[in-house]
């Protein structure tokens, strides 16, 4: 008997919690649900709406389905809604994004990789001070650059252009970028820099053989935070970029607050989720990514 | 050719010494362990050797030439780390043969170099290999491959067992022998294991509070440690401290603790010493040895027995041999002590070590 108890004992605690356990876990998908459906539903308004005739929009309720599934107006959107003057649709903004985009991530990633990089291994005298002045940055509102930076853009003749726009990018992307790559630098074991250092590998070998291999998880992190920043910005692409290479935000914006007309809800809804589109393609496709670290099996294990 | 010369190094952060007017010369194809407790600069010595933090001060000699301030890569080197530091993106063979790579040297040698260190090190089936797919042992291995392929005449080594397991660090600790005595060449060895510093080293450099406390052989620095603190950090069990002062009253030399009285006329004193001086008196435990009878022998005591801790091959016994003294002695194994025990002991005075009590030092 005694021998017994303490099993029965134990038995019964370990079904207890896993009752509370079920219980628990329900309530967390319940408030998951919850929480999706109340940030799904703008999402799901906005897709049926780009479907609906600008009746069907007038009289049925936002959230009832369209009658028929017409995708006139997305390619409305896409190739003939006005932006102002011109009535070329999203398209031009969209291959101006990309041109905006792939240039301006690219650098920023690389400048705040190589910073990161010199901050956490060469430990140069006034690092720290550096450092502490390039987060700074971080913290002023763009607004307050933007003045100093036309007139300086204008000097040496790259406001309004394709240049301006990335440079601006880079920039302000310069102290989170640093800051991303900086701390995961310092994670990695210094160890790793002092043998490739008796191996005689120089600043930039040691960065380009043996450290950006070993950056995969963070650059992937950098990417997704710099193409979505950049993706979405209004106010740098609206100030530097020239008319010719606004980018699609500023379309977007162009398109949708028209003054003349009739709203065309149908085609603005169209138009926005076209916009979002790219952002949201790289968060789907990257997820996984995150969790991995590369690292692993450098140290001891 | 590996000899290393240190002249009054310094090294400092902000205003904090690590190292002060540190001097060190070691022999071409020497083995040295720099031997200390954590934080007695003992690896900075060493990163200083390798060029990997700056000096504050004083120089460093390879072969009579000043490397203070040469680059890591151009000071003949190999380095094996704590953490092996492997590139985990690259094979074992890339790995090893990156240095050879980035100097440049023809693939064929490449290829000569790594199969050499493969075989040297066993680690022929694991070439193709990425770190992560090795176990701790075989990591160290590739580490210690790495530093070979680099045909460096300074090896140097920061506690690169310490992350192991005590079976395969034995095993590696042999290897690192061997590989001594194979290659000949001059290494520099970190560690805080006395067992692996009394293994390998020709000498021992003892450190604390960055200063070296005794350099010499293995044996000397056990048997005829230079101070307190050197005979107290090596040997495990640790060594006895009996306080006291020497008489010299009667033609021969006492030694009087409180209440103990031992004749230290056969000890080798270094400098004569003075009627009342005090004094520490070292005994390692294997040299109070248990006598049986009453035979009329010097320095013989009889205590009872408080505490038996078996270590395998031999066992350490607390006896208690008087009011206030209570000492630690080896008996082999096979001999059968229960506490509470009176036992007999003989004190060898010649393997002793007295200290000076204010200065520390051996007298």
């Amino acid at each position: 008997m005694l021998s017994i108890s303490p099993t029965n004992l134990k038995f019964a605690s370990k079904r207890a919690s896993s009752i509370q356990m079920q219980w628990g876990r329900i309530g967390i998908y319940g408030f998951l649900l919850v929480t999706a459906l109340f940030f799904l539903l703008p999402l799901y308004v906005m897709l049926v709406t780009s479907f609906k005739e600008l009746d069907e929009i007038r009289l049925s309720s936002i959230f009832a389905l369209p009658q028929d599934v017409s995708w006139d107006y997305w390619k409305v959107a896409w190739s003939s809604a006005c932006t102002g003057l011109e009535c070329n649709g999203l398209q031009v903004g969209f291959w101006n994004s990309v041109q905006i985009l792939i240039p301006s991530v690219i650098i920023s990633v690389m400048f705040g990789a190589i910073n990161g990089y010199a901050l956490s291994f060469w430990k140069i005298k006034g690092a720290n001070i550096l450092f502490a002045c390039l987060l700074l940055g971080a913290f002023i509102p763009y607004q307050v650059f933007i003045y100093p930076l036309i007139r300086v853009y204008a000097e040496i003749g790259i406001y309004g252009t394709l240049t301006g726009v990335v440079v601006s990018h880079v920039i302000f992307g310069m102290p989170i970028m640093t800051l991303l790559f900086r701390n995961y630098y310092s994670t990695l074991p210094i160890e790793l820099f002092n043998a490739a250092r008796i191996d005689g590998a120089g600043f930039f070998k040691v960065f380009f053989i043996i450290m950006l291999p070993m950056s995969t998880p963070i650059i992937i992190v950098a990417v997704i935070m710099q193409v979505t920043n950049i993706w979405n910005d209004f106010l740098i692409g609206l100030v530097f970029a020239g008319n010719d290479n606004l980018p699609m935000t500023v379309q977007l914006n162009n398109i949708v607050n028209t003054t003349t007309g009739e709203r065309a809800y149908n085609v603005n809804m169209a138009a926005t989720i076209l916009t979002s589109l790219v952002p949201l393609i790289i968060y789907v496709a990257s997820g996984r990514w995150f969790v991995r670290g590369i690292a692993s099996g450098s140290v001891k294990g | 050719m590996g000899n290393v010369n240190i002249n009054k190094l310094d090294i400092s952060y902000d205003t904090t010494f690590i190292l002060n007017q540190l001097d060190l010369s070691i022999e071409d194809g020497e083995f040295i362990v720099l031997l200390g407790p954590s934080g007695c600069g003992k690896s900075t010595l060493l990163n200083a050797i390798g060029g990997l933090i700056d000096t504050s001060g004083g120089s460093i000699h390879f072969d009579g030439k000043d490397v203070t301030w040469t680059d890591p890569k151009d000071r003949g080197i190999g380095m094996v780390f704590q953490s092996y530091a492997l590139y985990p993106t690259m094979t074992v063979e890339k790995n090893m043969s990156f240095g050879l790579r980035i100097a440049g040297v023809e693939k064929k040698i490449i290829q000569e170099k790594v199969n050499w260190a493969a075989k040297l090190l066993q680690l022929e089936p694991l070439l193709k290999r990425k770190p992560s797919a090795l176990s701790g042992g075989q990591r160290q291995r590739v580490a210690i491959g790495r530093a070979l392929v680099r045909d460096a005449s300074i090896y140097l080594f920061d506690e690169p067992l310490s992350n192991l397991d005590a079976k395969l660090r034995a095993e590696l600790r042999l290897e690192i022998k061997k590989l001594h005595q194979k290659l000949k060449s001059t290494m520099i060895y970190v560690t805080h294991d006395q067992i692996e510093a009394l293994t390998l080293a020709d000498r021992i450099a003892v450190m604390k509070d960055g200063i070296i406390q005794q350099l010499d052989t293995p044996y000397n620095v056990y048997n005829k440690p230079a101070n307190l603190f050197v005979a107290t950090f090596l040997g495990s069990p640790g060594m006895n401290c009996l306080e006291g002062r020497l008489s010299k009253k009667g033609g021969g030399i006492t030694f009087i603790s409180s209440d103990i009285l031992i004749d230290v006329s056969d000890y080798q004193f270094i400098n004569s010493p003075m009627e009342g001086q005090k004094v520490t008196l070292g005994v390692r435990p294997e040299n109070i040895v248990v006598r049986g009878g009453c035979e009329q022998a010097k320095n013989v005591f009889s205590g009872m027995i408080e505490l038996v801790e078996p270590m395998g091959s031999e066992t350490l016994i607390w006896s208690k041999f008087s009011a206030n003294q209570t000492l630690s002695h080896c008996v082999n194994s096979d001999q059968i002590f229960t506490k509470g025990d009176s036992v007999q002991v003989q004190i060898e005075v010649t393997k002793c070590s007295v200290f000076d009590t204010e200065t520390g030092f051996r007298i």
